[in-house]
């Protein structure tokens, strides 16, 4: 360890001189290699529907969006180490929120959308306020028990949400037109390439978000939460807004279901859709950007091809989720990060 | 130098349960020196700082900085306030890289809130500026968990020049350092008491020495003495203290 020769003065200099510099660079891509290979994956995803069959660009469709609620779900799991088991509520609100919007309202669909990201905006936000008086397990029980509160509440509801027979959107709700063009939702291309247009916004979006300032935060409270404080930062603000970026985009990701597939049921709103967000995320890669997407086309296609050979495919599917839990813990990408490519977050 | 007060305390205490960890201290810290906190283990030191950073709250008593009363504040205001902290064990970010461990620091100062504030390319150079600083300058890239010892200590202190503090507390900054780190670590702390007040806990005597233009003397949570480094090696009752009464 040498002695640096730099005195106080000269690094006054220096740091004008640097803020200056800062100035012209007004603004800095971290991690441009990350960026980088985010769109060339957004170009393979993009070409792979004139090589894929339509039953696989159908499967696709549903892969991307349900990428899409794992990947806001990984905001909270794997950036900010806050590990909820009550998504599933987010997923099930914007579902809601959109389908029930159309269905009583009729509103057009683009409208319907933005109605259910603004509703799950203030939703997450006001469930964060109150769960995130929590931590650790108590965290897990209160998101749980939120969710199944939610669940019930669904089927209680029943006149109104269609229970678990769920409810069909009517015909005039499964097309609109925006800026002079047509979108039939009836039509496998134009779902999938919408379904391609929003995840790429939403994967762009958490690039700058998880490269950023914000996510910054978001990482030094789920590597050092009292550590972040002594720096001055309210770290209940942060995980509140991390708790709130994610279930909107998880909402998002529902309000997208509901209005592509033109279907609403209790079901989504289940228990096993939270631990879904949980099993992508985890086989992926938790904190990972790409990893949600990965985890989503790796299980929801082995779960697809498995089902066809035996009724018994959760068997192996468990078995899987042990052996990536003892071998694997930071999943796919994650490991690759840990042993090869440090910049893969 | 016109004694300006930066930060006292009235009064001040600290039980848990039985145990007077702190004891009604009233304690005052002037703009621009250096103070050794020293005293026998158990004097108290370390509940004492950690009562003026508002890590722990105190069961009597006020903390007053910069001529407000602190005394209710949570520990991130006090930060932002001036009054950063650096812990007796090592509390990094291990999984980041140094650079990224400083810019935290320093993005709470340059951008408090999420909207405006500096831009990334300030806040990256102003942490690259901290982290030559104390020495780490060719070491930005590396893991912060993978750095040696004494180096992740003087991460810790990179960390609070981030801050740009008024106020920098070292909770025992040297311990576990060799003795060629130690040297370095002076010249860091003389270095950035040009910009900002230092107060520090610390055993090792040859540093107190070193840097302190004043020692305040803690033993059983009370004040037991304080003055210049030459009155404090003379003092009696501190000379009892550390060696046990005289027979």
């Amino acid at each position: 360890m040498s002695l640096h020769s730099t005195e106080i003065s000269s690094v006054k200099a220096a740091k004008a001189a640097e803020a200056e510099k800062g100035k012209d660079r007004f603004m800095i891509i971290h991690n441009g290699r990350l960026f980088a290979l985010s769109l060339a994956t957004l170009s393979v995803l993009f070409v792979l529907q004139f090589a894929l069959s339509d039953y696989l660009v159908l499967a696709l469709t549903r892969i991307l969006i349900m990428s899409i609620f794992a990947m806001g779900y990984n905001m909270l799991m794997g950036y900010t180490g806050l590990l909820s088991l009550g998504h599933a509520m987010f997923f099930g609100f914007g579902l809601y929120a959109a389908g029930l919007s159309s269905y009583y309202f009729g509103t057009s669909l683009p409208v319907s959308f933005v109605i259910a990201i603004a509703a799950s905006l203030v939703f997450s936000f006001v469930i964060g306020l109150l769960a995130l008086r929590t931590e650790g397990v108590s965290f897990m029980i209160v998101t749980l028990m939120f969710a199944q509160a939610a669940y019930l509440a669904t089927l209680y509801f029943s006149k109104i949400t269609g229970g678990d027979q769920g409810m069909t959107l009517p015909t005039d709700a499964r097309s609109f037109s925006l800026l002079g063009a047509n979108f039939d939702m009836t039509s496998d291309v134009v779902r999938f390439n919408l379904a391609f247009g929003i995840f790429a916004v939403v994967l762009i979006f958490f690039f700058f978000v998880t490269q950023g300032p914000l996510g910054r935060l978001f990482t030094a409270v789920r590597e050092n939460e009292p550590r972040t404080q002594m720096l001055g930062f309210d770290t209940y603000r942060v995980r509140l807004a991390a708790f709130t970026l994610s279930g909107t985009v998880c909402g998002l990701a529902g309000a997208l279901y509901a209005l592509m597939f033109g279907y609403i049921g209790s079901a989504f709103a289940g228990f096993h859709y939270s631990i879904e967000a949980l099993l992508f995320t985890l086989v992926g890669g938790p904190g990972t950007l790409l990893g949600p997407l990965l985890g989503t086309g790796i299980m929801t296609m082995l779960i697809d091809r498995l089902s066809g050979i035996t009724t018994a495919y959760l068997i192996i599917i468990g078995i899987i989720l042990i052996v990536v839990n003892m071998w694997f813990p930071k999943g796919i990408l994650g490991t690759i990060r840990e042993r090869w490519v440090p910049w893969l977050k | 130098m016109a004694e300006v007060t930066l930060l006292e305390t009235r009064g001040l205490a600290r039980h848990f349960d039985g145990l007077k960890a702190v004891d009604v201290v009233d304690f005052t810290l002037n703009v621009g020196e250096i103070r050794a906190i020293i005293g026998p283990n158990g004097a108290g030191k370390s509940t004492f700082v950690s009562l003026l950073s508002g890590r722990i709250p105190p069961s009597a008593g006020q903390v007053f900085f910069d001529g407000k009363d602190v005394t209710n504040l949570p520990a991130f205001k006090r930060v932002r306030l001036g009054i950063a902290y650096t812990f007796q064990i090592t509390n990094i970010y291990p999984s980041l890289t140094v650079l990224e461990n400083i810019e935290i620091a320093v993005q709470n100062r340059l951008k408090p809130s999420l909207f405006g504030g500096a831009s990334e390319a300030q806040i990256q150079s102003e942490a690259t500026l901290a982290a030559q600083a104390v020495g780490l300058g060719d070491r930005i890239g590396d893991t912060a968990g993978n750095l040696a010892y004494g180096h992740q200590r003087l991460l810790e202190v990179a960390m609070g020049l981030g801050l740009e503090p008024k106020l920098l507390i070292l909770d025992e900054p040297t311990q576990g350092l060799s003795d060629a780190e130690i040297k370095n670590f002076i010249e860091v702390v003389k270095r950035v008491n040009e910009t900002a007040t230092v107060l520090i806990i610390e055993h090792n005597m040859d540093v107190v020495l070193a840097l302190a233009d004043r020692i305040t003397v803690l033993e059983r949570g009370r004040l037991l003495a304080e003055g210049t480094p030459d009155e404090i090696v003379e003092n009696v009752a501190v000379q009892a203290a550390y060696l046990g009464e005289p027979a």
